[in-house]
């Protein structure tokens, strides 16, 4: 099935797919949710966004198996689960490498890889990342809840019954608008992903509350190496270093919270608020994770990752995004 | 604690801007939220996305792909000036019934007792007065009200207790409220509702939506249970 070059073989492939699609779930893995870009316009009604952790990951690998890039796919997070396709399907792994195979061989991440009727689709050992996300063409056909498919765990809605993944479930996958073996092989252009590290530099805004904090306190948390806590999770990632000291009071009149916001309650170390996070929330926040850099943090692994801080214009923060993006258009028109 | 002669704007990241009225809470600073929440949905703008109000600002989503900063301060203090002359439509009044007490409320007696009153005169204050929805958050449907008469102010149970029923209604503090989901929670429970403040698969999913009014309405335990 790999040719002379590596590639996933593409050839002799049975034109149309018959029958039903799903995966088969022989084993859930850690945390392996449905998700897509999120639930919006619900967040006043105290409802949170949810979505995929690395919304970067998510589109390339629903735009290399033909799917609109803001179809749910599964995000799976270090370890793997075990899943067997009941119909031959096209599937594509982006975002953490945890050693995908299909049918007993490793398959190149970021590339849309054909799997057979029976085939199964296993991980491994960790390489890079937290979280990798498994998109199938057509989509993962779970019913939408307030306009989204994306699970939200702590509610127990959405995605596939508001739930992770475990062994005997029968994910359903949507019917595919075109002819799978020709996207085959597709790959997303290495230089094009973003720049996964056990140790990045994230981009931050300052504010909302940046007043709040002293100025040795700003300082020290730009300045400083942050350990990601290892009870970080899908709400928030807390990080541990040097105090980052308020002026007075370490709360606020609760207020709405945006992605990425850096909480810094009364015990001075900061908790970046990821995409499960509450809505409102009553500590002051030194600053915000720009779009660009969110992809980084959600990859980095609780209790082993660093970061570090660097504060930038929202107008720099808004060209990285648009930066990122054409990234993702770019091989999608391809 | 101040209500701001002209609101400030606030960076929350690339994509999303704070509009905050005051430091304060108040019906008269959240009244200002409300009225700008309102004039947003009055006036879209493509590429501007959803308005969470809260007690004292407003945060407002954006595209940054298709709006830069400057162009949603922009807009945004356009609106401002015109929701100056513009009134909000008289508030939703929303009847919340409640069985008090009993197992329904198993902290109604130390309600009472903590403020030196009967459990009578606890029901008759808590549904005497009708509450405001300041804002929505904590879980899907959770109401923060404003209204609270202060001769019920109890503080929360020293250990939260596990399980605590959708529907309970409760004090903590000066607060109110009434839990929409099943969780762990250390409010003083003094009553249930029977009605569902969070439904995901209804449209909308809440019942109560900011800037409503509330309020509760005694009921009897047969009544309660009538609604099934």
């Amino acid at each position: 099935m790999v040719d002379s070059e590596g590639r996933i073989a593409i050839r002799d492939f049975p034109p149309t797919l018959e029958g039903k699609v799903a995966l088969e779930v022989l084993e859930g893995g850690l945390l392996t949710t449905v998700q897509d870009l999120g639930r919006y316009g619900y967040e006043r009604f105290g409802v949170p966004v949810a979505g995929a952790m690395d919304p970067f990951a998510l589109q390339a690998a629903n735009i290399l198996v033909g799917n609109d890039p803001s179809e749910p796919a599964l995000e799976i997070t270090l370890v793997g689960p075990t899943l067997r396709a009941t119909e031959s399907c096209l599937i594509a792994v982006g975002g953490a490498d945890f050693s995908p195979r299909v049918n007993g061989q490793e398959i190149p991440m970021w590339m849309a890889v054909f799997v057979r009727k029976g085939w199964v689709i296993e991980f491994g050992g960790r390489k890079t990342g937290c979280r990798a996300y498994l998109a199938v063409a057509g989509g993962i056909n779970v019913p939408p809840l307030m306009g989204s498919k994306s699970t939200y765990l702590s509610g127990g809605f959405g995605g596939f019954e508001g739930r992770a993944l475990k062994k005997g479930d029968l994910i359903p996958i949507g019917q595919p608008a075109f002819h799978l073996p020709s996207l085959a092989g597709k790959e997303f252009p290495t230089d094009r992903i973003p720049k996964y590290s056990d140790a990045p530099e994230v981009h931050v805004i300052l504010g909302p509350q940046d007043d709040y904090f002293t100025e040795e306190g700003i300082a020290s948390f730009l300045s400083s190496k942050h350990k990601v806590s290892p009870i970080s999770d899908r709400m928030g990632y807390r990080l541990q270093g040097p105090e980052i000291a308020h002026k007075r009071r370490a709360d606020i009149i609760s207020d709405g919270i945006a992605l990425g916001s850096v909480q810094v309650p009364a015990d001075r170390q900061p908790i970046v608020m990821m995409a499960d996070h509450q809505t409102t929330g009553g500590y002051p926040k030194i600053a915000t994770v720009i779009s660009a850099s969110i992809p980084l943090l959600a990859q980095c692994m609780p209790g082993a990752s660093t970061v570090t801080f660097e504060a930038i214009t929202v107008e720099e923060a808004q060209a990285r995004y648009r930066e990122m993006m054409k990234a993702l258009e770019m091989t999608n028109d391809k | 604690m101040t209500f701001y002669s002209e609101p400030r704007f606030l960076l929350a990241g690339d994509s999303a801007l704070v509009i905050e009225f005051g430091d304060e809470i108040s019906e008269e600073v959240n009244r200002r939220v409300h009225t700008l929440a309102n004039a947003m949905e009055k006036n879209p703008l493509p590429g501007l996305g959803e308005a969470v109000p809260t007690y004292r600002s407003l945060l407002i989503h954006y595209d940054p792909l298709r709006l830069s900063c400057e162009e949603v301060k922009a807009f945004v203090s356009n609106v401002l000036q015109k929701c100056k002359e513009v009134l909000l439509p008289e508030p939703r009044v929303v009847e919340v019934p409640v069985v008090y007490g009993r197992e329904f409320g198993p902290d109604i007696e130390f309600v009472a007792e903590h403020n030196g009153l009967s459990v009578e005169e606890v029901i008759r204050l808590h549904s005497g007065v009708t509450y405001t929805v300041y804002m929505l958050g904590f879980t899907p449907g959770f109401t923060y009200l404003g209204g609270l008469p202060e001769a019920l102010a109890t503080p929360r149970l020293p250990t939260p207790r596990k399980l605590v029923p959708a529907g309970a209604v409760g004090i903590a503090g000066t607060q109110t409220g009434v839990y929409p989901i099943t969780t762990p929670g250390g409010w003083r429970l003094i009553g249930r509702t029977p009605l569902k403040l969070f439904e995901p698969t209804r449209d909308p999913p809440v019942l109560l939506r900011p800037g409503d009014k509330l309020c509760f309405v005694p009921i009897s335990e047969e009544e309660f249970r009538a609604y099934g």
